[in-house]
């Protein structure tokens, strides 16, 4: 999208009282005018923007810093891996994808800026702790003294789903799972996803056509029926794209 | 969980110098320096908006010092799972790290809180409601909506405030939850005041800690730094066996939990 295209829809999300944005792709920083739609966004409201840093160099890192800065909303940068070494990373997000993302890390550090890390979780319980201490110890030696992580779980939808398995007919909501489960812990039950398409119900859902609620974000304030697989998963983890 | 869960406490128009003094978190020798400190301005009524436990030592000596000074108290999230008996205290943290720290605290506050506090913790109200020189006032714990909802001041955006007082019929909103305080006037006039805590110190680097003071006929609130005997606080704390990142920040005013909440300002401006 362009940034006229989003501002029409950040003045409606001002209107609405939307507290906070969050920017992904795709990869946000091939849109020319990025760094022009967070300026728009952080004007009325906190902004983070979901990258594989691939892109960032220095003079990109600066003009975030820059953008932080000068507001008075917090600008949060998070930066996708798959693991701390390229052998554990690359496979899934691609040949170099490791280097090119960590110098993209070391820029975001060098001006100031604190990225959190997101990592899509592809191991089981036990190794929790231990993986979050080495993202943590990983980001330190990027030169990021106040270490962020963020773990999502794995949507198994489109690649996922081809490399394991998708949802099974079971693996759905039903009226009994919400029986005294608080709906706030949905994602959407308090966010929608703007796109040039028009308006989803979330960003994992973006190739659903159900999942298109409107053209405007007053058209989708209902609730939505949580029919998909990828919606047991936000309701079995407590998932959510939020930092 | 939402603050109209519980009573809704209507006042009077109240006048005068008012304080706000948020999460005490068992910290019972800066509660008591902040009601001194608050009485001596002339305070015409204190009120407390919750989560009188957690973090601190020897949770049962908060109670008698809020009665003492005539605090009226509000509930806050830890208030509402110790007089639920829930297994946590339903902070609303996503992180691993901070959620084993909250549940030490927790667990250590739940072991030590007798029947008899947790039934005057279930009397507690949600909300509290007044008029003060023409504007609607309401103090909740987390926000007009969500006994936990944390507003911080770098991801709380002019719209979603003015959202929230509106919705909740308020012109004045005061809270606390965070731990960290701040005010905003409002385009719309509105104002909303996050009080801090006296529990904690405000991750500053100072080992005071902070409450909220409306002097009368002002909507505008006065940050007051109280320095206490933060030492002694720290010695009761290592004699409980309370974990040494919590005894850390009382001796340093830097957080060393719960961190991972923080939003990119917030954080910076911390050594952690």
């Amino acid at each position: 999208m362009t940034r006229a295209q989003v501002r029409p829809f950040l003045e409606e999300s001002e209107a609405l009282g939307v507290n906070d944005f969050y920017f992904t792709g795709g990869e946000p920083f091939l849109n020319r005018e990025m760094l022009g739609i967070l300026e728009d966004t952080l004007r009325i409201g906190p902004a983070t923007v979901l990258t594989n840093a691939t892109l960032i160099q220095e003079g990109r890192a600066r003009a975030l810093a820059e953008l932080a800065n000068a507001s008075r909303y917090s600008l949060e940068v998070r930066v996708s891996l798959d693991g701390v070494t390229p052998a554990m990373n690359d496979p899934i997000r691609g040949e170099g994808s490791f280097e090119a993302t960590i110098r993209g890390l070391r820029e975001l550090a060098r001006a100031g800026m604190n990225p959190i890390l997101t990592v899509a979780r592809t191991w089981g319980d036990a190794l929790d702790q231990e993986l979050r201490e080495r993202f943590h110890e990983f980001l330190r030696e990027q030169g990021l003294a106040r270490p962020r992580v963020k773990i999502l779980p794995l949507f198994r939808i489109g690649r996922e789903a081809a490399r394991t398995h998708g949802y099974g007919e079971r693996e759905r909501v039903t009226e009994e799972h919400m029986l005294g489960f608080d709906p706030w812990k949905l994602q959407c039950s308090t966010s929608r996803m703007v796109t040039s398409r028009g308006v989803y119900v979330c960003p994992i859902l973006i190739d659903a056509p159900d999942a298109r609620m409107g053209r405007t974000i007053r058209e989708t304030l209902r609730p939505f029926p949580l029919a998909h697989g990828a919606c047991y998963t936000c309701w079995s983890t407590g998932a959510t794209c939020r930092n | 969980m939402t603050p109209d869960d519980g009573l809704e406490l209507r006042l009077d128009e109240l006048e005068g110098g008012l304080a706000f003094l948020g999460g005490p978190y068992n910290n019972h020798l800066a509660l008591r320096a902040a009601l001194e400190d608050a009485k001596r301005r002339g305070a015409s009524r204190i009120f407390c908006l919750g989560d009188l436990g957690g973090f601190g030592p020897n949770p049962g000596k908060i109670y008698p010092i809020l009665e003492a000074f005539q605090v009226t108290t509000l509930a806050g999230n830890y208030d509402r799972s110790l007089a639920e008996r829930l297994a946590d205290c339903g902070c609303g943290y996503t992180h691993p790290r901070d959620n084993h720290f909250a549940q030490l605290s927790y667990d250590y506050t739940n072991r030590r809180t007798t029947d008899q506090e947790r039934a005057w913790l279930a009397a507690l109200p949600g909300t509290i409601r007044f008029r003060r020189a023409g504007r609607r006032y309401l103090l909740c714990h987390g926000s007009p909506r969500r006994i936990n909802e944390f507003l911080w001041e770098s991801a709380s955006s002019d719209g979603f405030l003015m959202r929230l007082a509106r919705e909740a019929d308020a012109d004045q909103v005061l809270c606390t939850h965070t731990g960290i305080h701040w005010q905003r006037a409002l385009p719309d006039g509105a104002r909303l005041v996050n009080v801090g805590a006296v529990g904690r110190p405000a991750n500053d680097g100072r080992t005071a800690v902070w409450y909220a003071y409306l002097a009368p006929g002002e909507h505008e609130a006065e940050f007051i730094p109280i320095p206490y005997d933060h030492e002694a606080l720290a010695r009761e704390m290592e004699e409980e066996k309370l974990p040494a990142e919590f005894v850390e920040t009382i001796q340093t005013g830097w957080w060393t939990t719960c961190l991972e909440i923080l939003p990119a300002k917030e954080r910076a401006r911390g050594k952690f």
